[in-house]
């Protein structure tokens, strides 16, 4: 081995660094990040798992949430026209009671008005054949060619009810109802029905089966007068201001709401799921997930943090700045996210397809998923801020008594 | 003219608490001047690794100057503080201080990387660094394959790269054996010949004089002695009082 103080120097290596900003720098931060991650595979494991858990239950929980919203809203993304004439004090589509009967005459007498269509919607006693009886929602339309209730009919038509005493059911209350098929027949208030079209998908938000049938027959089997409905449509005519019709409507009819559809959609999605507690429940299912997901992301995040204490002091002694390690923390905190966010997103879909001929409604749309997204992000990199004030702490002055 | 990397005047660091003042540095000037490789020695809590800590900048002295590189540190924030250590120092650690989840190579460009080297040219001298400790063989190998004569050649070639003005190694030869001590010294002599930097090694061990150009001697807080090698040869291990 050399020694001499004449022998050859290590002129290495180069120059010093002087800062080049703009120059493209080593993916050194994010290669610390993901080796540090994945050398501790047990606490990596674990902080999967937990945002596997979080983004499941979140995931679920806004799922059900948007699912009741479809249910509660189906009936108003079918029903055509602009403005809703509704018994005053209606709080949902599903809190039917009866206008007095004048109201279809006074309206089609007015200027602005291209169309009115009557619904006569209410609570009805559904005896099965077999015995027994069971509450349904009975929903009479005006059916015509190209009718927008009911939908999705899978055996049988609409045209079909325009038959006497016939009704349309969903197939997936057919055991709730007693019946098996389509042409069975049953009581509606001790009225005999017949069921002439099967419908798929339409379920209600209560629980309580729709019927549907033609306004007429509604009438009699609600025991309502030929011109009296529980709600008015109203098409506004091209060129008219809804809102000057709706002032009109409600100068010129008393005992009633006059409601745009928007209204009308939010008074009874805001009924369902604030007034009553549903929706409130599903937010706070959420709000738990994500508050659990933080919690074990937060603790093993500062436990690995913990575990490579010595490194950030060795890093912060070499001179890195405060925002280089904290970079290589958040890093690692996306890393877990993205992670635990795919797989959660793939057991998720497996429930939702697991569910989809259950009684449960779980809806995922590519905007819930992005915000999935953004949230299991933005709880990992809230989670990360304790390790972060771990770090910023670090004297770098320890790793001269280590 | 002596070219000086390093220039500590009457530094003092007091630690107050309640238990009263504790004063582990009571008017220390030190020079490093380049190309030398200088020792600081002293017995256990003599102020050596405060002293260490104040020259590379990691912990601010209570009163005296500093200057690194013609760089003064007085009224520098933690972030200027790291910045001038990030320029101008590197540390050669008694513990290695390598980062496990990263090879050797990947050690190196970490240090350079936090020096701002491109991703073009890091690789280069990443590979340089690690030539120059004799250790280009293994590059690709993480830490814990390593012995602890190739960590400490890695934290050399760590502190090398980017070409600081000043290194500053905490008992380097400490956790290792006398043949793999010598060596690492001995690259630590090497190091030192590079005109624009200077050394300083803080050590216990007294095998390692003959590697030395100076050797100051620290108790109960101040300088005790100085000496220069009177020989240009390493064979020659007796230090003459500096004059």
């Amino acid at each position: 081995m050399h020694t001499t103080a004449e022998a050859t120097s290590i002129a290495m290596p180069g120059r010093p660094m002087p800062a080049r900003k703009g120059a493209m720098r080593l993916p050194m931060v994010p290669k610390l990040a993901y080796r540090n991650l994945f050398h501790d595979r047990l606490g990596l494991i674990v902080t999967v798992v937990g945002i596997v858990f979080s983004v499941v239950l979140v995931a679920v929980q806004f799922g059900l949430y948007l699912g009741s919203e479809n249910r509660i809203a189906a009936m108003f993304d079918h029903a055509e026209g602009d403005l809703w004439v509704v018994p005053l004090g209606t709080k949902s589509f599903d809190d039917p009671a009866m206008l007095s009967g004048r109201e279809r005459h006074n309206i089609l007498s007015m200027r602005g008005v291209a169309n009115v269509q009557e619904l006569a919607v209410g609570f009805v006693n559904w005896r099965k054949p077999k015995g027994g009886s069971t509450a349904a929602l009975l929903v009479g339309s005006e059916i015509r060619q190209g009718s927008a209730l009911p939908w999705s009919v899978i055996e049988g038509s609409a045209n079909a009810l325009a038959a006497p005493s016939a009704v349309a059911v969903d197939s997936t209350y057919f055991q709730e109802l007693g019946i098996a098929r389509m042409g069975d027949r049953a009581e509606i208030n001790n009225m005999d029905v017949t069921v002439q079209a099967v419908t798929k998908g339409i379920r209600s938000f209560t629980t309580l089966p729709y019927v549907f049938t033609t306004l007429s027959t509604a009438r009699t089997l609600l025991g309502a007068s030929a011109d009296q409905s529980s709600y008015t449509l109203v098409s506004v005519a091209p060129g008219t201001s809804v809102e000057d019709l709706r002032a009109a409507l409600t100068k010129r009819l008393p005992d009633t709401e006059i409601l745009t559809h928007a209204e009308f959609r939010k008074r009874s999605l805001d009924y369902w799921l604030f007034e009553t507690g549903a929706g409130a429940a599903l937010i706070a299912g959420a709000l738990l997930g994500i508050i659990v997901g933080m919690v074990i992301v937060a603790q093993t995040l500062y436990a690995s943090t913990k575990d490579h204490l010595n490194e950030f002091a060795t890093l912060r002694a070499l001179g890195a700045s405060a925002s280089y390690i904290n970079k290589v923390i958040l890093i690692q905190a996306i890393l877990s996210a993205v992670i635990g966010y795919v797989l959660g997103m793939v057991l998720n879909l497996i429930v939702i397809w697991a569910v989809e001929d259950s009684t449960l409604l779980i809806v995922m749309t590519p905007r819930l998923a992005l915000m999935l997204l953004a949230l299991t992000v933005g709880m990992c990199v809230l989670a990360a801020l304790c390790a972060i004030f771990k770090v910023i702490r670090i004297d770098p002055a320890v790793v001269f008594s280590r | 003219m002596t070219n000086f990397m390093l220039e500590a005047r009457d530094i003092t660091k007091v630690y107050r608490s309640e238990a009263g003042d504790i004063m582990p540095l009571k008017g220390v000037s030190v020079e490093l001047a380049a190309g030398e490789l200088t020792l600081l020695m002293g017995p256990s809590g003599s102020g050596k690794t405060t002293l260490l800590s104040i020259l590379g900048c990691i912990l601010s002295p209570t009163s005296g100057s500093l200057q690194i590189a013609g760089h003064a540190t007085a009224g520098l924030s933690a972030e200027g503080m790291a910045g001038l250590r990030r320029r101008h120092v590197g540390f050669v650690f008694q513990s290695y201080n390598l980062v496990p989840t990263l090879t050797a190579l990947e050690n190196v460009m970490l240090a350079l990387d936090l020096r701002g080297a491109s991703r073009a040219e890091a690789p280069d001298l990443a590979w340089e660094a690690l030539s120059a400790v004799r250790l280009s063989h293994r590059a690709h190998v993480m830490p814990s394959k390593l012995s602890g004569g190739e960590k400490q050649r890695v934290s050399i070639a760590r502190a090398l790269a980017g070409a600081p003005s000043v290194i500053l190694a905490d008992e380097p030869t400490a956790a290792l054996d006398s043949e793999n001590g010598q060596a690492v010294m001995a690259l630590l002599a090497e190091v030192a010949r590079d005109t624009r930097r200077a050394v300083l090694v803080v050590t216990h061990d007294h095998r390692t004089l003959k590697y030395g150009d100076r050797m100051i001697r620290i108790e109960d807080g101040r300088i005790a002695s100085r000496a220069r090698r009177r020989s240009a040869t390493v064979a020659d291990v007796e230090l003459a009082p500096a004059a």
